[in-house]
This record gives C-alpha cells, sequence and structure tokens, in this order.
C-alpha cells in the first residue's frame, strides 16, 4: 500500500487532476471510496464524437457525461425503489428555461450566463447553432435522429442575442423537444473546433474524434483505444450539481465472465449491460445491486416475412404466433429478465402503449387448427435466422421457437447469421422468411415505434408487412401530443391492426440490467442505455 | 567465410518471401471483398436510411472498382500507410503497434513458460521411458492440450483471483493504479525496467502470470512431444551408444551428445509453437482483458473493417518471414552442418 502511494518528484497527494502527469500509481485508497469509479464494459468507444460517421453506441456515453444538452428528461423514483427518467418532464441543462411562442411553431431557450466552456470561453447561442447546423449537415446517425424531431434544416435554428436560441418548428410535433434533450443535441465549443476545420473536413470531425471539446460535468482524461476511457470531474460545471466522483475510469473487458468476477470482487464497482443470466444469478446473490429496468419503445419478437409464402397467409401467421413457448422462453432463454408481451386478455387493447402483451398463448391445437384452416394441415420447412451478434438471447429462443414449431408440422432450420452481415440481411434486402429482431427507440411514444418497424418500407421493417391504414395512421399522429383527444383512439386502433395482422409474435420487452457496489448510489435508468456517471455517488 | 554465408543465407530467406507477402496483400484483398458483410451499412449506424449508407459508401471510398481500389491499397502500402480502421478511428498502423508488443510480450512470456517446463519434462520422460515420469508427462500435456483456453483462463481467474485473490485483477497489462511506463519497446515489462521503476516491473508481471500460464498450459503439448521423442532417437543412435560405451559420464552424455543433437527438431517446432500461439491468444486475450491484436482482429472482422482486417494478416505473414528466418539462424548457430558447407 505504501509503496502506491509513491510520487515521482516528490509532490504531495492532495494535488488533484494537475499533478497527474507526474503520478505513476493511482493511491490506492482513492479507489472507490468517493473519488474514483471504476466501471467496466463489454466494448468501448470508437470516438469522442457522436456525430462523427460510424460512431458505436458506446461513443454516446461520452456525449452523455462529456457535453452539455440545452435540456434533459428528470428522474423519478419508480415503484421498485429504483430511477428512471422521465420521458414526460424536460428540465434545464444548458437552458435555464424555455419557452414556447403562442402560435406554437417555435421554441426559444434563454442559455445560462454562467456557463463556461472547458476553456473558459463563455457557452452562447452561435455555439448552439453551429452544433445544430453541424448535427443536421454532417450525416449519418446524427442527421438521421435530429430528423425524428422534424429538425431538418440550419434555417430552424436562430440566434437571437447572445444568450437567447430559438428553433423554428418545420411543423409543430411533440418529438421535437424531447429529441433537444437526447446525446445527439449536444452543443460544442464552436470556436475552438471551427479553428481546426479544414476544406476536407468542414466539421472538424477528425479532430473533436480524438479531442472532446464541451462543457459538460467531466472532462476527458485519457482514451486509450480498446482499453479504457477516463472521466475527470470538471469542479467549474454550473449546469446542474456537481458529479459525486472526481474521476471515472471505464475499462473495457470483453469476457462477461470476467466482468462478474471484478464486479464481485470489488474492484469493479459499476457494471454495463449485464447477460440476463447474470444478472438473475447476482439479484439472487444479493452481494451487488442488480437495477433492471424495462427497455422503452423496444421489444424482442419472432418476425415473419410477407414476402416469403406462406407467411402471406395471415392464418399462417397467427398459427406461428400460438405455437411458439412463450413461457419456456422467458424462463429459459430470458432469465425472466423482462416484462412478458404474450397472453393477453382481450384483441383490442385497453391502454395506448407500446409494448404490451399481445393476445397470443401457447397453444398448439389451437395452431394446428389453423394451419389446417389455411391448407397448410402437414405444416411446411421454413428458415429461422438469428444474429450472431445477439446469440445470448437469440440462439437458445430460436431452440425454443424451433421446437414449438415442429409440434404443428413447421419443419425449421436455424441459420445463423453474423452480426455484420445482419443488417444487410434483415434490415435492407429483408429476405429473411422467419427471423428473430429486435427494435429500440430512444423516444417512448407507440407511434414513434410504428414510424420505425411497422409503416411500408421503414428500415426495421424486416416483415416486408404493408398496411395502408397503419401508415395512414402512423402519419397522423407521429406529430400529435400525447394529450390531443385524437391520439390515444387512433394508436388503440393501430395495435389492434397490428394484431390482427400478425406480422411478427411479440415475445417480451427486455430488461437493461446494470450491476453495482451496495454503496453506489443515484444510477437511473435512461433510454440511451448507457451510463450517466453524473448522477451517481458513493454512499 | 561462415559469416558471409550467413548474410548470402538471410538475403536468399527474404528475397524468397517477397513473393509470399505480396500474394498475402492480393488474397486478403480479395478475401475481406468477398465477405459477406457490407462496411457501409454497419457504419452508416442503427438508423441510417439508403441516403446516408450510400454517404458513407463513397466516402469510405468503396463505390469504386475493387481493380482501383486494390492499386490504392497498395500504393498507401508502398508508402507504410496500411489504412485506418473504420472499427477504432485511428490509422491500422497506430493499433498494430499497441497491440502487437501486447501480444508478443504476453506470447513471449508464455513460450518461456512453456520451454521451461516443457523440455525438462520431455528429456526426462525420454530418459525414463514408461516410468511415472513419462505418464506424468503424458498426462500434463494432454489435459493441456484438451482443456479449451478460456475454459483454463476462466478457471485460474476463478481460483487465483475470485476466491484466493492472489492474483490482481484480470484487467489487461496493468492495474488502473499504475500507468504505463514510458514508450520505448512496448513490452511493459522491459520499459518499466528502463525506466527503473521497480514498481510497475512487478505488477506488469502480476498482470502476465494468468494469461501467460494459460496460454503456456495449452501449448506445452507440442514441446514436451517433440522433446521426448527427439531424445529417444538420439538417445539410441550410434554416437551415444559409442559415447557410453568410451565411458564418458552419464550428463555428459545426455546433455552435450543427445540434448545438443535432440534440440533441432525441438527449435523448428518452438517457431511453429509461436506463430500458433500469436494467433491462437484471442480467447486468452478476451478472459484477461487484454488489449493484444488477437481481439483486434477479431472484432475487424466482425464489423468489416477491411484495412484492419488486411493490416492484422499483413503483419501476421510478416512475423511468421520473421520466425522462420530467426529460426534458420538458430539453426546455423547451433548445429554446424547448416550453412557453412562450403
Amino acid at each position: 500500500m505504501e509503496r502506491r502511494l509513491f510520487l515521482k518528484g516528490g509532490l504531495a497527494a492532495a494535488g488533484g487532476a494537475g499533478i497527474l502527469p507526474f503520478l505513476k500509481h493511482l493511491p490506492a485508497h482513492a479507489q472507490g471510496r468517493g473519488d474514483t469509479l471504476v466501471v467496466v464494459t463489454g466494448f468501448g468507444p470508437n470516438s469522442m464524437d457522436i456525430m462523427r460517421v460510424g460512431a458505436n453506441r458506446p461513443a454516446y456515453q461520452l456525449s452523455i457525461n462529456l457535453y452539455d444538452q440545452l435540456i434533459n428528461f428528470a428522474v423519478v423514483e419508480q415503484p421498485d425503489g429504483t430511477y428512471a427518467y422521465d420521458r414526460d418532464t424536460l428540465v434545464p441543462e444548458l437552458a435555464e428555461s424555455w419557452e414556447i411562442a403562442d402560435d406554437g411553431m417555435s421554441v426559444t431557450f434563454f442559455l445560462r450566463k454562467e456557463a463556461k466552456f472547458w476553456d473558459g470561453t463563455p457557452v452562447t447561442a452561435e455555439d448552439v447553432k453551429w452544433s445544430f447546423d453541424r448535427a443536421v449537415l454532417i450525416g449519418g446517425f446524427a442527421t438521421v435522429q435530429m430528423r425524428a424531431g422534424a429538425l431538418e434544416k440550419p434555417e430552424q435554428f436562430e440566434v437571437v442575442d447572445e444568450h437567447t436560441f430559438r428553433v423554428h418548428y418545420l411543423k409543430p410535433s411533440k418529438l421535437t423537444l424531447p429529441n433537444l434533450a437526447v446525446p445527439t443535441a449536444v452543443v460544442f465549443n464552436s470556436k475552438l473546433v471551427k479553428a481546426q476545420a479544414t476544406a476536407a473536413d468542414p466539421w472538424a470531425s477528425d479532430y473533436t474524434h480524438t479531442t472532446p471539446a464541451g462543457s459538460g460535468a467531466f472532462k476527458l482524461e485519457r482514451w486509450d483505444s480498446g482499453q479504457q476511457t477516463v472521466y475527470i470531474r470538471n469542479d467549474d460545471w454550473t449546469q446542474g450539481p456537481l458529479p459525486g466522483v472526481r474521476r471515472v475510469i471505464i475499462r473495457e473487458v470483453p469476457s462477461a465472465a470476467t466482468r462478474r468476477a471484478l464486479l464481485e470482487r470489488g474492484d469493479a464497482q459499476f457494471s454495463i449491460e449485464l447477460p440476463p443470466k447474470d444478472a438473475a444469478e447476482m439479484q439472487a446473490a444479493g452481494r451487488v445491486k442488480v437495477a433492471g429496468h424495462p427497455v422503452g419503445c423496444c421489444q424482442y419478437h419472432v418476425g415473419m416475412n410477407l414476402k416469403f409464402p406462406p407467411f402471406d397467409n395471415v392464418l399462417v401467421r397467427r398459427a406461428v404466433a400460438h405455437a411458439i413457448p412463450y413461457e419456456d422462453i422467458y424462463n429459459l432463454a430470458a432469465f425472466q429478465r423482462g416484462v412478458p408481451l404474450w397472453g393477453g386478455e382481450s384483441a383490442t387493447p385497453a391502454e395506448a402503449v407500446w409494448p404490451q402483451p399481445a393476445p397470443f398463448r401457447t397453444d398448439y391445437d389451437r395452431a394446428r387448427e389453423l394451419l389446417a384452416e389455411a391448407g397448410l394441415p402437414n405444416g411446411f420447412e421454413t428458415t429461422l435466422s438469428i444474429n450472431l451478434g445477439l446469440a445470448d438471447w437469440q440462439e437458445p429462443t430460436a431452440l425454443l421457437v424451433q421446437e414449438g414449431l415442429a409440434r404443428v408440422g413447421i419443419r425449421t432450420t436455424i441459420d445463423k447469421i453474423p452480426g455484420a452481415n445482419w443488417r444487410t440481411r434483415a434490415l435492407i434486402e429483408k429476405d429473411l422468411p422467419l427471423h428473430l429482431e429486435n427494435f429500440g427507440g430512444w423516444l417512448d411514444f407507440p407511434d414513434y415505434y410504428f414510424f420505425w418497424v411497422l409503416q411500408t418500407d421503414r428500415l426495421f421493417n424486416s416483415f416486408n408487412y404493408s398496411n395502408p391504414e397503419i401508415d395512414a395512421l402512423t402519419d397522423s399522429v407521429l406529430h400529435l401530443p400525447v394529450d390531443h383527444p385524437d391520439y390515444e383512439p387512433t394508436v388503440k386502433k393501430m395495435i389492434e391492426i397490428v394484431w390482427q395482422d400478425v406480422p411478427m409474435a411479440p415475445l417480451y420487452q427486455p430488461y437493461l440490467d446494470m450491476g453495482m457496489s451496495q454503496n453506489v448510489e443515484g444510477y437511473a435508468y435512461f433510454f440511451h442505455r448507457l451510463l450517466d456517471a453524473r448522477r451517481l455517488s458513493f454512499a | 567465410m561462415a559469416e558471409r554465408s550467413r548474410l548470402e543465407l538471410i538475403g536468399r530467406r527474404l528475397l524468397s518471401a517477397v513473393p509470399s507477402v505480396f500474394g498475402v496483400v492480393l488474397v486478403t484483398f480479395v478475401l475481406t471483398r468477398a465477405l459477406p458483410g457490407d462496411p457501409a451499412v454497419y457504419f452508416a449506424g442503427m438508423m441510417a436510411d439508403e441516403a446516408s449508407i450510400a454517404e458513407v459508401r463513397q466516402r469510405l471510398g468503396l463505390d469504386r472498382s475493387w481493380v482501383e481500389q486494390f492499386f490504392a491499397y497498395v500504393w498507401n502500402l508502398l508508402q507504410g500507410d496500411l489504412g485506418r480502421s473504420l472499427m477504432t478511428g485511428r490509422p491500422v498502423l497506430t493499433e498494430l503497434a499497441e497491440r502487437l508488443p501486447a501480444s508478443l510480450e504476453l506470447t513471449f512470456v508464455a513460450l518461456l513458460f512453456a520451454i521451461g517446463v516443457a523440455v525438462p519434462l520431455g528429456v526426462l520422460a525420454a530418459t525414463r521411458p514408461d516410468s511415472w515420469v513419462d505418464h506424468l508427462c503424458r498426462v500434463v500435456v494432454t489435459a493441456g492440450v484438451s482443456l479449451p483456453t478460456f475454459f483454463t483462463g476462466l478457471f485460474l481467474v476463478y481460483i487465483f483471483y475470485f476466491l484466493l485473490g492472489w492474483s490482481p485483477s484480470p484487467l489487461g497489462r496493468l492495474d488502473f493504479l499504475y500507468f504505463p511506463p514510458p514508450h520505448v519497446t512496448g513490452f511493459y515489462t522491459i520499459d518499466s525496467l528502463l525506466a527503473g521503476d521497480f514498481e510497475t516491473f512487478r505488477a506488469a508481471l502480476n498482470q502476465l502470470a494468468l494469461p501467460a500460464l494459460t496460454l503456456g498450459l495449452f501449448s506445452l503439448a507440442p514441446i514436451a512431444r517433440m522433446t521426448r521423442a527427439s531424445m529417444l532417437q538420439t538417445l539410441s543412435a550410434d554416437f551415444v551408444r559409442t559415447a557410453r560405451a568410451m565411458g564418458l559420464a552419464g550428463s555428459t552424455v545426455l546433455w552435450t551428445y543427445a540434448f545438443r543433437n535432440a534440440l533441432l527438431p525441438v527449435i523448428t517446432t518452438l517457431g511453429m509453437v509461436f506463430s500458433f500461439m500469436l494467433g491462437a491468444n484471442v480467447l486468452v486475450e478476451r478472459v484477461f482483458s487484454w488489449p493484444g491484436v488477437g481481439s483486434f482482429a477479431v472484432d475487424a472482422l466482425v464489423a468489416s473493417d477491411y484495412a484492419a482486417v488486411q493490416g492484422f494478416v499483413l503483419t501476421m505473414a510478416l512475423l511468421f518471414v520473421l520466425v522462420n528466418l530467426t529460426i534458420d539462424i538458430i539453426y546455423t548457430l547451433i548445429d554446424p552442418r547448416v550453412g557453412v558447407e562450403g
């Protein structure tokens, strides 16, 4: 222990971040005691800039912790004592307040006057405009996500004065404001970044790729690609309560078994996204805390491709939905880390929520009847495709589905497709007759799910499902506020139609499980399924 | 004279490697393109539409013909540019330069361990065939080779880290309490010694112990079996019988006459084992979060990251050439018959 306190150059241990370059070993007592939080995760970021083309999901975590958004979602306590974000309540971050215009066609944000970037320059409306212009013009994920909130053109973003910023709507939409509270709508230090722009790289994404330029609660201390990312607290942060930990070390540990050993031994205090089996076992053992929350706007389902007979016949699709051993899948593949989505009581939904249990249950006799009615009393042969990148749940699920279908005469061969090829086959070419799929949307509205998954030709419509009524109804509510009188009946109607058409058999809504030491507090579930370390502290 | 012929040998070896390296460049290029994945789709992100996929494809230069792409690739290669990894967003050369030493260090230590155990075991087994030592040797190497490395790895982690707490956390090359020593060779043990930092040296060695043990156990078998077989052969050779008949001491016969002659096939095996370990330590890297080339290559393959896969295969090919060359040189040092017959 003593040796680890050794400091080259005889500096005292009290200096903090400033002395780090001279410090070869971190003081051992710093770890896990209100100072340093060690987080383990399966894979790390490939960029420090969420807007860079090709940035992966772990890269979004940098946006959340190092950058500020204008607004964010409030966090509320759940019935089980855990915390989660609240879709309907927005709270200030860089903007201290905002006002929607009387005509409902714009929103004006009033920025905090004291907010500063890490280099000390004040955050101005200019910076916000530049960042949003960048998001809608840079292409790739950021642009697509902005468009989901009807934010498409730089002309929509207006600098009113140094600390006042306005967003003009193309059309009023309930999605616009929430879409400004997501990690793609972050604010960059535009003067700093613009100075690095070149003709070939007008948005200087090669610079921000390795050098974040934000105003967030944490600064980047180091990034060793493929190994670790280290955040250090920005003690001048004014956009919220200061984070409870001073340093966050995020280590990439590819093996889930190793991650579990590290967490249970206490060498790591937080583990991102536990496999369902580990989550179930660790929660039962009680040595560490497991916080599980259903992933919003997400369901795991068996998809049926209407382009491939006999799946063009609704009777066959309904038969499949009745020949799936839901209970076994939930117990053996999901380890009960999810919300069941089968066995709904009525064919008409009681609430306008998605996902919710569909009116299908395991009933092999009913399935055989339906098949006979469809003229296929002896069943048929088909391929069941799964994504090897998600083998965790898809492999056991596929085996159980295969077994269930075999009982009614549907003979399947399981086709395992490598992760890199999955998107091309399932979503671009849409040529998988029977397959397992999942979609999770950031904005947790039923119509948002329909927009991505069930409208004709949508990217995640791996079923080639096309129903003009669904298309029209989804369009009619997508931008309506949820308290609009038409909203609820229309959404219920949409859900009812999909239950009748059965392009997919919903299995369950998965949990996002995070593991943490008993003394870690403040974790809240967010739609982005990543760690907002600003909220964490040690008890 | 001997010195010149040795240089000539090296030169000839290097020249003969050129066509095979070019072949590797061509084959990896074609093979990566033949992979089923589409990098443009993969890297355009979850929500990408057709337009943004096309945009990514164009930005990655994947809209050009294969021939054009190949010449661009070779041209960049000649300038020492291996391209940029899409996955990590950094130059492939930087990635490999950082990760190769990690893999090499692990492999070297594992190999040292394997030699240290397998060679004496093989010699002992050969001198006492069918005794308990021989049986022990057989059991150890069979167990080593038949247990999958990820299992051995996890098992060792469970015992030495989780239960006993003797070993540091399996978090890669250094515990997070330490910072890497100044870069000289990229081998943390050597660099920390060069910097005179014994604390970090010890830490790096501690981190190395379990993964090296895992990898070493797996490669005991070929070395021990080869040592045993080769020793048995030389021990029954005429010159050993003659040496014995002349009344030379048992140890002189064993080590000077038999062992030195038995070493040649063992060295050849070592070369093969080394190359094999370098490629095969992916699973060990996964279990111990080791930032080596193996896991990098697998990730690259999954993501259809062309530049990274090509860079990896090319590096491995060059390493093979280098290892074979080293083996040949060691041969000339051990065996007077090689290379100096003129």
